[in-house]
């Protein structure tokens, strides 16, 4: 029995090595190249440490996305913040001050989410088209915004539900009306709850692509629209979009590895357990 | 008590987002439906008024049988191989690593947070990496020679190879065929049972189609082109797959990890104390036990697959016909070439087909909600 559990271990060891290394080939690829000048690149040799680590990749690679680093910044902090009250707000409503129908009028909010946003897109365009946002920042942090709703909602919502009733039935007792109750009771008790939309929306936002490259102009895009066009040209040195890969890919993975739980709690709420 | 007054604010806090979201979700879908109808796009498509006419169903035959946008059936077809490999990958790779970090090795933490860290990228960046990664002449087919093997030959996504084909005209009666062959496995199962009646419910429609198929498959409608068109699985659509489950994996890692957790020691070691093996234990008893988790993940994964296009657009570009989905086409015929209703069309098809799994999983957590 002894050596059977030590010889499952051995294999479990193996196994979790064999894939920890699978995935995280494909970060060495990137490292291993970004830091190549462009002359050092060959297809043959591409998995060879470059023989100099080469920064200027990444200078390059930083100047030619700066406008679109900046922009990704701008809308990702207003669609975040702006996406998260909103939630907050409906979460209260819907877990606090129910109505008849307010499960109803729920699972439409959320039906939102899941909607493929091809079948929206045409009108939004023409919407924002006729609105005069076509083009900019505040179109594309609208849209967000909008299409955001139902995750924070969703997500707001299950953490309110656990807030027990009767705390907030004492605090209207002692005289705290909608905003009061919502200021002292629900906000303080479920910080968490904000913390998880934040990072949730934060990466949903920074990585978004469809709504970018549709709805902006050249000189608001997002680094997410930028790296696809650096990376698609024809004869493409591939350090560049391997440095402006990692530039893209940073903040959101910063995140991920510092609130790597909150992250997941955001994740697992995706999949509709209210 | 709750005033009348902070009731009235609870419904002003959440009009705003019910009239964002009526307009912006269920007004914008209306929209796209008609303009689905018409010909818009035909001429001047971006005037402030451009000449609109409503043309019925018109948009759809072209798609569906059209000899101009040939491409559409392929992407069909595409989009179903990719989302039938990526979302059987994605559960049983994470499925499997969920089950060895059950296992509780030393170092779990760094491990989960290792097999997910691809879920944090933007599927740009993923697919910026793995064109790279598979390039033809280099990456993963130049890796053997590391340890002296001759370089792999396939070509990725530039693979032209298509197997598996049949012809378009026969999917009338490949549906028919399917649909006796579930009806077939139903009925076995309730007969097993002991159902008497529903097996009988689907027994008797389930003989009544295979029948139709052996001796009537003549009548059986063609799906309406004039020429064969012959359509299969593109060998190009595996690098895709692969860098999709790369990247999804650690979330059904993540969702089936959850769901472990929640299985209590006791059954488990009731479970060995009946003489269940480790591997027996899983199977017999965490598997059935993970049956709504799996269905949650077929419905999320399969949802997010039928709406790829981030992926693709960064691994072959928008005009690589042999990856070419549904959502692509509609950005290029929509946002290039100004043929909105050709676009709209596109894009009520991918939303039938993503309503189709996700309306009855909404539908049932409503259900379970108002029961609580």
């Amino acid at each position: 029995m002894n050596a059977r559990f030590r010889l499952g271990r051995v294999v479990l060891y193996t196994l979790l090595g064999l894939l920890a290394v699978v995935y995280l080939t494909p970060i060495y690829m990137t490292l291993v190249t970004a830091l190549k000048p462009a002359a050092e690149i060959n297809l043959e040799t591409a998995w060879n440490p470059p023989n100099h680590p080469y920064w200027a990749s990444f200078v390059d690679a930083f100047t030619r996305m700066f406008p679109n680093l900046r922009n990704s910044i701008i809308l990702t902090m207003f669609g975040t913040i702006l996406s998260a009250l909103l939630g907050s707000l409906n979460g209260y409503v819907l877990s606090k001050w129910r109505f008849r129908g307010a499960n109803l009028i729920f699972t439409l909010m959320l039906f939102g989410m899941f909607i493929p946003y091809q079948i929206i897109l045409i009108p939004l365009f023409q919407t924002l088209r006729t609105m005069h946002l076509y083009g900019g920042l505040p179109g594309l942090i609208l849209a967000h915004v909008v299409y955001g709703i139902p995750i924070t909602t969703l997500i707001f919502r299950n953490f309110y539900v656990q807030i027990p009733n009767e705390v907030v039935e004492s605090a209207s007792l002692d005289g705290a009306g909608f905003f009061g109750i919502y200021w002292r009771i629900v906000f303080p008790l479920s910080w968490l709850g904000m913390v998880v939309v934040i990072i949730w929306q934060f990466t949903q936002i920074w990585n978004d692509f469809l709504f970018g490259v549709t709805l902006t102009s050249h000189e608001w895009q997002p680094i997410t629209v930028a790296l696809a066009y650096l990376a698609g040209g024809q004869a493409v040195q591939w350090n560049l979009p391997m440095a402006g890969s990692i530039l893209a890919a940073l903040p959101p993975l910063l995140i991920y590895i510092i609130f790597g739980r909150y992250f997941i709690r955001g994740l697992l709420a995706g999949s509709v357990k209210g | 008590m709750r005033s009348r007054k902070d009731r009235v604010f609870s419904i002003l806090v959440l009009f705003p987002s019910i009239v964002l979201l009526g307009i912006f979700v269920y007004w914008f879908i209306g929209q796209t439906i008609y303009i689905s109808l018409t010909d818009w796009g035909k001429v001047a498509p971006l005037a402030a008024h451009p000449p609109i006419h409503f043309i019925g169903l018109e948009n759809y035959k072209t798609l569906f049988t059209g000899i101009l946008e040939g491409r559409f059936c392929q992407d069909l077809v595409n989009t179903f191989f990719f989302t039938l490999f990526f979302v059987l990958g994605s559960i049983v790779l994470g499925l499997f690593l969920a089950i060895l970090l059950d296992r509780e090795p030393k170092g779990k933490g760094v491990l989960r947070t290792l097999f997910l860290y691809p879920m944090s990228l933007s599927f740009i960046v993923t697919g910026t990496i793995w064109r790279w990664l598979l390039a033809p002449r280099g990456g993963i087919n130049v890796l053997p020679r590391l340890v002296g093997l001759p370089a792999l030959r396939f070509e990725w996504t530039n693979s032209r190879t298509q197997i598996l084909q049949f012809d378009w005209q026969d999917i009338p009666k490949l549906t028919v065929l399917v649909v006796a062959a579930v009806l077939v496995l139903l009925a076995v199962r309730n007969l097993r049972r002991g159902r008497k009646w529903q097996g009988l419910f689907t027994g008797i429609p389930a003989i009544g189609l295979v029948l139709w198929y052996i001796f009537g498959g003549s009548l059986i409608p063609s799906a309406g082109l004039l020429f064969p068109e012959r359509h299969g699985f593109n060998l190009a659509i595996i690098g895709i797959i692969i860098a999709a489950i790369w990247q999804f994996s650690g979330y059904t890692m993540a969702l089936y990890l959850a769901g472990l957790r929640g299985i209590p020691e006791e059954l488990r070691e009731a479970a060995r104390i009946d003489g269940c093996n480790e591997f027996q234990m899983y199977r017999r008893v965490a598997l059935p036990l993970l049956k709504p988790i799996t269905l949650s993940a077929v419905i999320i994964l399969g949802h997010i697959s039928l709406k790829t296009f981030d992926l693709v657009f960064a691994m072959t570009g928008p005009d690589h016909a042999s990856t070419d989905m549904p959502s692509v086409l509609m950005f290029i015929r929509t946002f290039r070439g100004n043929q909105f209703a050709i676009g709209a069309a596109i894009a009520v098809v991918l939303f039938i087909l993503v309503a189709m799994v996700v309306i009855p999983y909404l539908f049932s957590s409503l259900r379970r909600r108002s029961s609580e």
